[in-house]
């Protein structure tokens, strides 16, 4: 791969208890480009990325061996504040999470409790972010409404919208559409697709036809083991492994 | 794990073989009509010009069908996209089946002109790279594949003797210039068709390596690399 690398696993390996979930990962995800993580039921592909902003912390008897480098800095160091690194390594998960608040408060809940920033500036940052997110004009009218009237895709894109608010690095989705129906699908992959200007994104999905049509980068997993890794025209067109093969064209999984 | 998706291909494959063999054959008859001097045999060729062309369509259908509601991927996109081509290609032999009946049945209302060596040769090698190709395909036999490519040289150098040696009967005697431009066409035909055999050959390497070797692409981009600043 011939761009730098944002965010980058070497030898990575995952417990759950006694239990092996990741083995050796060396897997670099690079800089402003969306990767996406593909494989059968229990391969370990939410739990690789859960790894990537430390979510599996707040999980019990779990351990993490191996390194994870953020812009070449180790994110498992002594010292490494996880609030910060949340805010660097933001999360979209499989069913839209909106806080029981209204439009706005969901959008401003992380500028607030980050810092005390101004009310102008918050105004500015919802409606910036609302509109990178594509649903401003969905929703500019009635910011004051409780998010849960919003429907299941404008949910989606609202945690979207809360995600890109503390301004993150990286953005790791985790299942984004498996809630959502196909027109909804559509209007967040597009967005996918937009948001690597600026953004290094990746993205777990059991839809291989959306990997196909949003990464520009595809790691195939299986029972925890990275099978391959390539450009997803490759993966798609021409995969070097006999088990990406099979998966992909639906001989197993 | 077997698939419903594998009987479909099956049934693309099956109609591909059916084509191939029809094509074959058309080559086969028009060839011997001007071999034997039977009329009969050449009109049997354009019988099977119809079956042919549907069969085109047919193909084409099928994989537009299979393209749209399967999305393949990986080797089914590629032995799909390969089945396209390959009718297309079959299409032709057949068409160049037909121009040599037709030319066969313009000589055969004439004296025939010398008996006939190398044409007989020409067509039994075209025909056999048809044939090969198509096992290739069927079998995915990479090397089969590039044996089809290597063999369209012995044909077109049996071309080149055709023509010099009618070219020297046209020198000598003009009167028999209508028959041997007619025994040129013909050859020029066969080396179309061990062409088409050749482009299949190709298609079933891209099928099997998911890599192409057409006009030796490699050397083109490096050469196209090498010339970048001039346009």
């Amino acid at each position: 791969m011939d761009i730098r690398p944002k965010i980058e696993t070497q030898n990575l390996n995952f417990y759950y208890g006694t239990k092996q979930a990741l083995r050796n990962i060396s897997l670099a995800c690079a800089d402003r480009r969306v990767t996406a993580i593909i494989g059968p039921s229990g391969c370990g592909k939410s739990t690789f990325i859960r790894t990537l902003n430390r979510m599996n912390d707040v999980l019990l008897r779990t351990r993490t061996e191996g390194e994870i480098w953020l812009d070449g800095e180790n994110i498992n160091a002594p010292g490494i504040d996880v609030v910060e690194l949340r805010k660097r390594v933001g999360m979209v998960f499989q069913k839209p999470n909106p806080f029981p608040k209204s439009i706005f408060d969901n959008v401003a809940y992380g500028l607030r409790i980050n810092d005390g920033r101004n009310r102008f500036k918050i105004e500015e940052v919802v409606e910036k972010s609302l509109i990178e997110a594509a649903l401003w004009d969905e929703v500019k009218d009635r910011l004051k409404e409780n998010a849960f009237s919003l429907s299941g895709g404008q949910q989606q894109r609202l945690c979207i919208a809360r995600a890109l608010a503390v301004e993150p690095e990286v953005i790791l989705f985790d299942e984004p559409c498996s809630a959502i129906d196909p027109t909804a699908t559509a209007k967040i992959e597009d967005l996918i697709m937009k948001l690597k200007k600026d953004y290094t994104v990746v993205i777990v999905t059991h839809n291989m036809q959306q990997a196909a049509r949003v990464s520009d980068f595809t790691a195939f997993m299986m029972l925890g083991d990275l099978i391959e890794f390539d450009k997803t025209e490759t993966i798609f067109t021409n995969p070097a492994n006999k088990l990406t093969e099979d998966y992909i064209t639906g001989r197993f999984g | 794990m077997e698939r419903q998706f594998d009987a479909e291909l099956n049934a693309l494959n099956e109609k591909l073989l059916h084509m191939a063999r029809l094509a074959e054959e058309s080559v086969a008859l028009a060839v011997k009509s001007l071999k034997e001097r039977n009329e009969a045999l050449a009109q049997d060729v354009f019988k099977r010009e119809g079956t042919i062309n549907l069969l085109e369509i047919d193909i084409d259908e099928l994989c537009m069908k299979l393209l749209a509601l399967r999305q393949p991927v990986a080797s089914d996109l590629r032995f799909i996209t390969s089945a396209m081509k390959i009718g297309s290609e079959l299409e032709r032999v057949g068409d160049l089946g037909v121009n040599i009946a037709e030319v066969s049945l313009e000589l055969l209302k004439q004296p025939a002109l010398k008996p006939l060596i190398d044409i007989p040769r020409m067509a039994s090698l075209a025909q056999s790279m048809v044939r090969d190709s198509l096992n290739a395909f069927v079998n995915r036999d990479e090397k089969l594949a590039r044996s089809v490519c290597e063999r369209d040289d012995d044909v077109d150098s049996l071309n080149d003797q055709v023509f010099r040696e009618l070219l020297t009967y046209m020198m000598n005697d003009p009167s028999t210039i209508n028959r041997s431009v007619g025994l040129i066409l013909i050859g020029r035909h066969l080396e179309r068709i061990a062409d088409h055999a050749t482009n299949i050959g190709e298609d079933v390497i891209y099928l099997v390596l998911g890599k192409t070797i057409k006009h030796h692409i490699e050397e083109i981009r490096r050469e196209a690399a090498a010339n970048a600043g001039i346009k």
